[in-house]
């Protein structure tokens, strides 16, 4: 890469504890020509890309890959809570057309649309019991352990066939996973590998005596190998746990700020937008040399989309750090673009909107147990999100 | 306008069924399926957002020529 006198040059991290989210120096980023040359913690150079339409351009670019065991692909020290998984068989987020097509294949009947709505009654319990235990508790919760971090785990429980015995199991382990704070490396280490363990055996169980769940139809189908499956289950909890919660917390502030809006389904994908909780998520390497933004990226050389600088581009979105449900927010790529877009975007747009919906119908008097201002912000891992959520009512 | 799709490249996001449900809708293996090959003006809304949605690039919108 060479530097030139118009080059903008900024080191990694990117935020900063107690900034808004997106960092205000997105903005400008965004309004620069070309793009913003960045230096990792490892001191490898990336390309940060801001615009929506050059994040969706990378996002289906077939000369960028996704593969992290490219020379060149990005390592920004972090990942969602878990040791990196790259070398596990099955994890397909790593790998690139045509190989990544077989799973995704494999995978998207269970998350279409019409798949979704079927689960919506099975969400709806889950929301309800995990409210029924919030206020047997008392009157007061901390609503990303007692309420957002819960409801994920336990639909992905659900979708995985695992038995309500081993539930709570599955959720404390979950938990431990994405609970930076309060957990040490070793705890979620050992979480991972109990995890990881109790996936195996679930798959086991599975192909003895299968049942009506995902894993029992991909053993059925064949299209995927046994020694897959592993990957591809963990990687389905990961990708859709943490999250999915962070989503639930950060709009039900929102929501609390903005109450005219409880109520009114249309909110869903505003939230995504305005949050973009997986802000840094996407990240790729060039394969061949490509042009962005009038931009050389040479082939090898790391990119890193910001999904919330893309969310956040007033020439898409206007106005947009308001919080407006009746904007058209749906081009929004806070599910990503491109063939890796999320799976399950389509079941967490349920899992918010029953969220929402049941808790503000639930708990009428719902309010903040501390000032907004003071609110833990997630602002040094990979994803945007809530530490905690003090709520009383 | 006249629709026309790709499922060898189609990723099954389904934003096509929500954008557009009377014109799309995803078979078994969840990929898409056309419902309305030709839907009528009022559809064009839901088709465009479908088509800006899709991010797999697998839907095409075309304005067929009078002498089709």
């Amino acid at each position: 890469m060479t530097d030139t006198d118009d080059q903008l040059v900024v080191d990694f991290p990117l935020r900063k504890e107690g900034e808004e989210f997106p960092p205000p120096r997105y903005a400008e980023y965004r309004q620069r020509e070309g793009l913003v040359l960045s230096y990792l913690p490892d001191g490898k150079p990336v390309w940060l890309v801001t615009r929506h339409a050059a994040v969706r351009e990378i996002l289906t670019s077939k000369k960028i890959s996704s593969n992290p065991d490219r020379e060149g692909f990005p390592n920004i020290g972090e990942t969602m809570g878990v040791p990196r998984q790259d070398q596990i068989p099955g994890w397909f987020v790593g790998l690139d057309s045509p190989d990544h097509d077989r799973f995704r294949k494999a995978l998207i009947p269970e998350f279409t649309v019409r798949k979704v709505r079927e689960m919506r009654p099975a969400i709806q319990a889950v929301v309800d019991r995990v409210i029924d235990d919030m206020l047997a508790a008392g009157n007061e919760a901390d609503l990303v352990n007692d309420f957002a971090l819960p409801i994920p785990s336990l639909v992905i429980s659900a979708l995985l066939g695992v038995p309500e015995a081993d539930r709570e199991f599955f959720e404390s382990r979950t938990r431990t996973l994405v609970s930076i704070r309060t957990s040490t490396d070793a705890q979620r280490d050992t979480a991972s590998r109990e995890l990881l363990r109790y996936i195996n055996r679930l798959i086991e169980i599975k192909s003895k005596w299968p049942g009506d769940d995902l894993p029992s139809r991909l053993l059925a189908g064949g299209v995927l190998e046994p020694r897959e499956l592993p990957g591809v289950l963990l990687l389905l909890l990961i990708a859709g746990h943490e999250t999915t919660a962070n989503n639930i917390g950060l709009g039900i502030v929102s929501l609390l700020e903005n109450p005219q809006w409880i109520g009114d389904d249309r909110v869903v994908d505003e939230l995504l937008r305005l949050h973009s909780v997986a802000d840094l998520v996407s990240l790729r390497v060039a394969v061949e040399d490509v042009e962005i933004c009038g931009q050389t990226i040479k082939a090898g050389e790391g990119i890193v989309p910001l999904v919330a600088a893309a969310n956040h581009d007033e020439t898409v979105f206007a106005c947009p750090h308001a919080f407006n449900p009746e904007r058209s927010a749906k081009q929004h790529v806070a599910f990503g673009y491109g063939v890796h877009q999320c799976l399950g975007q389509n079941l967490v747009r349920v899992e918010m909107e029953l969220a929402y919906r049941t808790l503000f119908e639930r708990v009428p008097g719902l309010e903040l147990a501390m000032g907004p201002e003071g609110l833990p912000y997630k602002y040094d891992g990979v994803l945007h999100g809530l530490h905690t959520l003090p709520v009383r009512w | 306008m006249r629709i026309t799709v790709k499922t060898e490249t189609c990723v099954g996001a389904g934003q096509c069924v929500l954008s557009a449900p009377d014109v799309f809708d995803q078979d078994d293996d969840g990929l898409v399926t056309v419902l309305d090959a030709e839907p009528g003006p009022e559809h064009s809304d839901d088709v465009n957002l479908a088509w800006q949605l899709c991010p797999s690039g697998s839907i095409t919108v075309t304005e067929p020529a009078v002498q089709d």
